[in-house]
């Protein structure tokens, strides 16, 4: 069973939210994600100052198996990507909920991390799609 | 053998297994309106006796002409040993070695051929060859604009110095995608790009100038200066190159202060015969940085289970089978014969044959300007440096010249005024190491009498 932590938003598509302090939001994969890609090879992250539409794909995690897109679960600007992952994507793999995080970026409309699931939520959404 | 290897009966079975009546049902879900049909202008299928003897009749068609014609497509001396080896049952499948344990003479291949084209061109890797010069610059261009994040203008500067077919090329592939193509003048005295017409564009999102050089015209570009130009505006730069020029000329990767980001190229002077224009093959290098927007095919040297070295696809995740609609660009099986012959010619010549020739095509070269500019009216067209071609202005018009001469069995050049109407009264020609200075003779007799003859008239 892969980890959902309970603090944070997610994604249909496997992408966590978690809201900082400041009013930005961090984004990365979930463990289920990373976890189906297997070892990770390489990550690209979106270059800052880039606007995202809600949905929009924003990064790219490719595995020795696959290069999949991850998509932005809100609209909003990049304020950083994680540089760390140029050199060790596999913290992705190690950490996908904490230093494995992808990018941070201010939500153009703070109300929409309200309408992502919840951990729970989240959770049920596994169950059913490994059916 | 039968290319096809199911007989009616393997399909039968392999119907019955699907509950399919039909072939043609399994591609039910496509709607009517979709389908093409029959398609106008295609004769029908001939057997490979009728194709030979088609094919014979329209190579004899050719002749055997003197040809001094260039333009993006070279005649050099080509080993016998080149296409003996090639043309070995072992080589002559061009298929993709998708299956490492059954390809590796194939992909040590590509790779030896990898490892020379990143040489050549000095930069970091290559991929395994694209279709030809103009639809890899093309690639090029497409590449250019995914790998330049920092860019959001998909703007593409086009020197006017570039090769015609190449710039049409660009935008029939790219034009689709909502690029922005512009233009650069070339200097009318030297024939290169004109530097400071790069003024316009300073402090501007461009996404990637292209520099060929040799230019079209044959002359040498200003590299360095265009480079740093490129560079300090934060523009990426597509070298286009001739790979033989290569042996003397520095490699891209070490133009300007920090080289290019994109070479590519035609790789047809590397062993590939001109036979009326193609198959030819492309080619792509680029830096490590960039290699995961890079097209096409390659191939890595890795360690099996047991610890010894081999080859395989590497990087595949880029790639149409992976990655779907998002891959890099769906080319996949290619030009495969005409890389193998290119890295057997290489492999022949070495770096010192490759330098040979290419000295000896830029001597014939000044041989052949200084002969043409003694016949009175005859000069060259333009100042600036040049490898192994040349514009040479007439006073007259060059297609009725040329005209002349091919009645003398001479292909005396390219006529200009085809893809530039100002340049009608000039040739470019081009001379390798296959013309003696009996046939630069024989041309220089020829074009002074034609000339002769036309001013009397």
């Amino acid at each position: 069973m892969s980890k959902i932590p309970s603090d944070l938003k997610y994604t249909k598509s496997h992408e966590w939210v978690r809201a900082l302090a400041d009013g930005s939001v961090e984004i990365g994969i979930t463990d289920h994600a990373q976890e189906a890609l297997g070892d990770l090879v390489f990550v690209e992250v979106p270059e800052v100052g880039r606007k995202l539409a809600a949905g929009e794909a924003c990064a790219v995690v490719e595995s020795v198996k696959a290069a999949s897109d991850v998509y932005s679960p809100l609209a909003g600007e990049v304020i950083e990507g994680n540089v760390d992952l140029a050199a060790a994507p596999e913290l992705v793999n190690q950490d996908p909920y904490g230093n494995g995080w992808l990018l941070r970026f201010k939500p153009a409309d703070k109300s929409g991390l309200a309408k992502l699931l919840d951990a729970a939520a989240y959770g049920k959404h596994l169950e059913t799609e490994a059916h | 053998m039968p290319f096809i290897p199911h007989t009616d009966a393997d399909v039968r079975t392999m119907l019955d297994a699907i509950g399919a009546r039909r072939i043609d049902d399994l591609f039910d879900e496509i709607p009517a309106e979709l389908k093409s049909g029959p398609l106008d202008g295609v004769p029908p299928a001939v057997n490979e006796m009728e194709i030979s003897r088609v094919m014979h009749e329209r190579a004899a068609r050719d002749g055997m002409p003197l040809n001094f014609i260039g333009a993006g497509a070279y005649e050099h001396h080509i080993p016998a040993a080149v296409w003996a080896v090639t043309t070995r049952g072992e080589f002559y499948s061009a298929y993709t070695p998708y299956q490492a344990e059954a390809s590796q003479g194939t992909l040590q291949l590509i790779y030896e051929y990898q490892t020379m084209m990143a040489s050549l061109t000095g930069m970091e890797v290559s991929n395994a060859s694209l279709y030809d010069g103009a639809s890899a610059l093309a690639e090029a261009c497409l590449m250019a604009v995914r790998a330049h994040r920092k860019s959001n203008s998909a703007r593409i500067l086009l020197p006017a110095t570039l090769n015609p077919t190449y710039r049409k090329v660009a935008r029939a592939i790219a034009g689709m995608q909502e690029f922005t193509f512009d233009e650069l003048p070339y200097d009318a005295a030297t024939g290169r790009i004109r530097v400071d017409s790069l003024a316009a564009f300073e402090g501007q999102d461009v996404t990637a100038l292209v520099i060929q050089q040799p230019n079209f015209f044959g002359v040498l570009e200003e590299v360095d200066e265009l480079t740093r130009w490129a560079r300090k505006n934060g523009t990426f730069i597509v070298a286009v190159v001739n790979p033989t020029s290569l042996a003397l000329l520095k490699p891209p990767g070490k133009w300007g202060d920090g080289g290019v980001d994109i070479v590519c190229g035609e790789g047809q002077p590397l062993g590939v015969p001109l036979s009326s224009g193609g198959p030819y093959f492309g080619f792509m290098t680029t830096r490590m940085a960039h290699v995961r927007q890079m097209p096409g095919r390659i191939v890595g040297r890795t360690l099996d289970l047991d610890g010894r070295p081999g080859f395989t696809l590497t990087l595949q995740a880029r790639e149409q089978h992976i990655r779907r609609s998002k891959a890099t660009s769906n080319i996949c099986t290619n030009q495969g014969l005409l890389v193998s012959a290119a890295t057997i010619y290489l492999t022949l010549v070495g770096p010192a044959g490759l330098e040979r020739v290419a000295s000896a095509s830029h001597e014939r070269t000044q041989d052949l300007v200084r002969a043409l500019t003694r016949i009175p009216g005859v000069r060259a067209k333009f100042s600036g440096p040049r490898f192994h071609e040349a514009v040479i202005a007439l006073d007259r018009p060059a297609a009725d010249i040329l005209a002349a001469l091919a009645e003398r069995g001479i292909m005396g050049g390219l006529d200009l005024g085809t893809h530039y109407p100002e340049l009608n009264e000039a040739l470019l020609v081009c001379a390798t190491e296959t013309k003696t200075t009996a046939d630069i003779d024989t041309y220089t007799n020829a074009l002074a009498d034609v000339l002769k003859s036309a001013r009397a008239a």
